[in-house]
């Protein structure tokens, strides 16, 4: 295996050292389905790719429609602020450990 | 819930949690699911000991199996090996289950082995009702495959239909829900119909459902009218859809209101949870198994977790991506529990694309929590792709589907 593909399968399932899916808020697991945390390249943009920010950003447009999307908007619309945002903090801490 | 509380209601030997030797988890079922929650359970925990028991050395993907039928696909690209799980630290059995005894939370193998365990995890998919259809059984399954479970019967189905003349007729049958993948009987139909349509323009494909109303079904009928008109006869249940008996030597469908010869058939039979769900105790008289939406631990078998296909999950659908958010969220609640923390309430989501050609998705979605003890859809969230969608974005939720699959058996078997 890559050594890019073995990073991106660690990263898949532990995250980060230190950092457990116990500690996670809801949803943030099920966001792995389709996302990866570490950049790959292909069609579905990497969650480590984004500041916590830009990710509230996305979901809240994603939620509002104002930004088009072909499945991100029916998921956002599960999400209420403060679970986007506990999801978006979530993926920046994993990223930075 | 109190740590003394949880070891004294699930029977945790008191010398065992007073030397606190390593917990020990088993995963019955190497499919999304359970492969996928002991690599979990054990990256969030590398001091429990966690072992796999699958029976088969290679796990056959379903999702994309019908562009396989189509001839769209190898077969090989849906088939992934368990050496990456074990390079996780997790032991891979490859051995059928024969008994499972709950109350000395044991596990037996046809090979007479036993294993203990703390808290065990069951996935097992799903069985095929060979009980349920009058003629049609595992030798009829040789002449009108179900092809659904991916492997050989996907080659013979394949194989019927390339041999089928231009001008024949194929006959699907679709059952009743609760059933594995909900749009997969009509994503099949649609990509048979472009290999009709490429290959045998003069052929036909009749679908006979046992319901009223199929998932995406607006999608799918306007994706038909579209790029199949013609081809595609879908047969309600209130139209005589109902198949009530089969005759293998004549390959003919009969209904409650006439009968369907076939040149290719494919019966998609009704199913329950794979046997080992009996085995275990946690299926009940509906055949599948209902389990608490926050830690999916069996509400039947204390210190037994269900997940996937097998489970009775409310709204969310008997799908891979399912299965995988639920390992998920299981694997955290097993761990939790192991380590004596109460379970935090999830959030689930599941996406399903379909390919009504290969550059043609659709998909549905939605978000799940635990309501009234079933999973229950997150009001206002999820749905369907847009009817009025431009070409544009069906190819790209065909392209999306394609990144799904690499991505979620990278996760689980890569």
């Amino acid at each position: 295996m890559s050594r890019l593909l073995y990073t991106l399968v660690a990263t898949t399932l532990v995250v980060a050292p230190g950092l457990t899916w116990a500690a996670s808020p809801p949803g943030a697991a099920s966001c792995l389905g389709c996302h990866t945390v570490a950049a790959e390249g292909g069609p579905v943009p990497a969650l480590g790719s984004f500041t916590a920010e830009q990710m509230v950003t996305a979901m809240q447009a994603f939620r509002s429609g104002s930004r088009p999307a072909t499945v991100m908007n029916r998921i956002a619309k599960g999400f209420s602020d403060e679970e986007i945002k506990a999801i978006a903090d979530w993926y920046a801490r994993s990223k930075s450990k | 819930m109190a740590a003394g509380g949880v070891l004294a209601a699930f029977g945790i030997p008191a010398a065992r949690a007073a030397t606190k030797a390593a917990p020990r988890v088993v995963v019955i079922g190497g499919g999304f699911g359970g492969a996928s929650c002991a690599r979990l359970i054990k990256g969030e925990d590398r001091d429990i000991t966690v072992t796999l028991v699958e029976a088969n050395s290679t796990y056959i993907a379903c999702p994309f199996s019908n562009a396989v039928i189509a001839g769209l696909r190898p077969l090989e690209q849906q088939k992934f090996g368990y050496d990456r799980v074990r390079a996780a630290g997790i032991e891979v059995i490859h051995r059928k289950v024969t008994a499972v005894d709950t109350k000395q939370r044991t596990v037996r193998l046809d090979d007479g082995k036993q294993l203990a365990y703390d808290r065990l995890v069951v996935a097992p998919g799903v069985e095929l009702r060979f009980d349920a259809i009058p003629g049609y059984n595992e030798a009829a399954a040789e002449v009108l495959p179900h092809a659904w479970k991916a492997g050989e019967q996907t080659l013979l189905l394949r194989r019927q239909l390339e041999a089928m003349k231009d001008g024949g007729v194929v006959v699907m049958s679709a059952p009743a829900n609760p059933f594995r993948c909900p749009p997969g009987p009509y994503e099949r139909a649609s990509l048979i119909a472009h290999y009709l349509k490429t290959h045998k323009p003069r052929s036909k494909l009749i679908l006979l459902d046992a319901k009223d109303a199929f998932s995406k079904q607006k999608l799918f009928e306007a994706a038909w009218r579209e790029l199949y008109p013609g081809m595609i006869e879908w047969v309600s249940l209130s139209s005589g859809g109902n198949v009530t008996r089969i005759e293998t030597d004549t390959r003919t469908f009969v209904t409650e209101f006439g009968s369907h010869v076939a040149d290719v058939g494919n019966v998609i039979p009704p199913q329950r949870a794979a046997a080992v769900a009996a085995l275990a105790g946690v299926a009940d008289q509906t055949g599948w198994c209902p389990v608490d939406p926050v830690s999916f631990e069996s509400t039947l078998q204390p210190g037994v977790h269900v997940i996937g296909d097998a489970i009775i999950a409310g709204g969310m659908p008997k799908s891979a991506f399912s299965a995988n958010s639920q390992a998920r969220v299981c694997a955290t609640a097993v761990v939790d529990l192991l380590r004596e923390r109460k379970p935090a309430s999830p959030k689930l989501i599941n996406t399903c694309y379909s390919l009504v050609a290969p550059d043609y998705g659709i998909s549905v979605a939605g978000v799940y929590q635990p309501a009234n003890g079933l999973l229950t859809d997150v009001p206002g969230a999820g749905g369907v792709s847009a009817l009025d969608a431009p070409k544009s974005m069906r190819a790209q939720e065909a392209t999306y589907a394609e990144a799904w699959f690499k991505t979620i058996t990278h996760g689980v078997f890569g």
